[in-house]
């Protein structure tokens, strides 16, 4: 018999996709669920104690936007009650200074603000929304007011790499105690804005040499988290640190899923909460057994010494790029695609007029 | 770490009774860090009145161990913290 996977450590609640923003490398699917799909107050609310229950610690309230939703208040209220750590991921718009209040009483541990650029030119172009900034800025104001710990979340990308630096000081200026400087991952919206969001060789190399010398320098100011450009790089990341082996996801929708990218995953059947409790659904369901562990590796990950490293890198990547959701990311250089990808990026890299194609709720289906 | 700073838990850090696992963790954003008895002891005396060189005293006492060695271990326990911005102090 398998032995039981590990109790998970997070969980990320996609409470919508509805968001006012329409940042083009948005991690949520291209087809978007609709507000009648999204699940009821208290079905959100049984799955937090479920979660809580099979050893949960951190609930990251997300989205979409998450405060599209009228009920934030009360789900963060009853993830607190379940003995939840509370994190709002948000950017910001729809949160006045009385809602946040709301939160604060109802419990919120921290906020995540993301950041489109660092300022309202760059800011809301990126995010198709004009305004998004100022009241970004206005967002974090009341936070550090009110006191809750901040989070800056800022997506890098060709187009605003440039100005890394600006954006590490504007975290110090706001009061963030941390700042994710992460690079864009090419799920998602992202995949159909290559051209306007991939990165070149050069920026990914200074983008890691600033963050080495920042992380230096605002020791016990700023923690800074880096993701840095997997197309650059010659190992991939640990995907979700093991697939399901530390955290699941649910969609608006109430799919259970071991990471948001996974139902790019055709092969991949998944659960809905409620079909089954929580923890089975993470100690059984086919979509979590599917990668877990070693067995479904190729060569060359099957034996390589870094397995128990990396886990073959991302199957969301693998899938789209090999077309083989267990094959080794292409990322990796001992992938016989690396060279491809490395090219493909770098013809990417170099395009310098792109337009956006936003992430919006109607968008038609592109062919792609 | 001082003997007359105050260390404190900034609001969003909180040490947690983890039954599933058995264990005590200090929650943190986006950070779940394991306590070990001497973590969970030393964060115990962390009420943000008390200052450092009082903290070891008290450990001190308790554990009938030597002074020094108890401020070693906890000076590098809680400037840790505070690198990570998880611990606060306030001079
Ligand atoms: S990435 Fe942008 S569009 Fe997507 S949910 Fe976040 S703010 Fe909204
Ligand atoms: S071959 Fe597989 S296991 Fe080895 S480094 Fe590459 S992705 Fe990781």
């Amino acid at each position: 018999m398998k032995p039981k996977p590990n109790p998970p450590l997070a969980l990320l609640a996609e409470l919508t996709h509805r968001c006012p923003l329409a940042c083009p490398y948005c991690s949520n699917p291209v087809e978007l669920t609709r507000k009648e799909q999204e699940l009821p107050t208290g079905t959100w609310l049984d799955v937090f104690r479920e979660a809580a229950e099979m050893g949960v610690l951190h609930v990251h309230l997300s989205g979409g936007e998450p405060a599209s939703r009228p009920d934030l208040e009360t789900l963060v209220a009853g993830a607190r009650e379940a003995g939840l750590y509370t994190n709002l991921i948000t950017s910001g718009i729809g949160l006045t200074e009385k809602r946040l209040r709301a939160l604060d009483e109802a419990g919120l541990d921290h906020v995540q603000l993301s950041l489109q650029g660092v300022d309202a030119a760059l800011a809301d172009r990126v995010g198709g929304y004009r305004g998004g900034f100022d009241r970004k800025m206005q967002v974090a104001a009341w936070v550090r007011e009110i006191g809750f710990p901040l989070t800056l979340n800022a997506v890098m990308h060709k187009q605003n790499l440039d100005r890394l630096e600006e954006t590490i000081d504007l975290a110090v200026e706001l009061g963030a105690r941390r700042i994710e400087v992460a690079t864009v991952q090419f799920h998602g919206w992202a995949a159909r804005n290559r051209a306007a969001l991939m990165p070149t060789r050069a920026q990914a190399q200074r983008a890691r040499e600033i963050v080495l010398a920042a992380r230096e320098r605002l020791k016990g100011i700023l923690v800074i988290d880096y993701v840095p450009a997997d197309h650059h790089a010659q190992f991939p990341k640990a995907c979700m640190g093991g697939w399901g082996s530390t955290g699941l996801n649910v969609a608006p929708d109430g799919t259970v899923l071991p990471c948001h990218a996974a139902q790019t995953i055709p092969s991949l059947r998944f659960e809905r909460v409620g079909d089954r409790p929580l923890r089975d659904i993470w100690e059984n369901g086919p979509a979590f057994e599917a990668f877990r562990g070693e067995d479904w590796m190729q060569e060359p990950c099957r034996s390589c010494e870094r397995r128990h490293i990396d886990f073959g890198g991302c199957r969301c990547q693998a899938m789209a790029l090999a077309g083989d959701a267990a094959a080794t990311d292409p990322v990796c250089s001992r992938s016989p695609l690396h060279a491809r990808l490395v090219a493909e990026a770098e013809a990417d890299a170099a395009v310098t007029e792109a337009e956006f194609v936003y992430r919006r709720m109607n968008s038609p289906a592109l062919v792609s | 770490m001082n003997p007359a700073a105050v260390p404190f838990l900034p609001r969003g850090v909180r040490v947690h009774e983890d039954r599933v696992r058995g264990m005590s963790v200090l929650l943190a954003p986006e950070r779940a860090l394991k306590l070990d008895a001497i973590g969970l002891a030393i964060l115990g005396e962390v009420d943000g009145e008390t200052p450092f060189g009082e903290i070891v005293t008290r450990l001190a006492a308790r554990y009938e161990a030597p002074a020094e060695r108890i401020a070693a271990d906890a000076a590098a326990f809680l400037d840790g913290l505070v690198e990570r911005r998880i611990v606060e102090v306030r001079p």
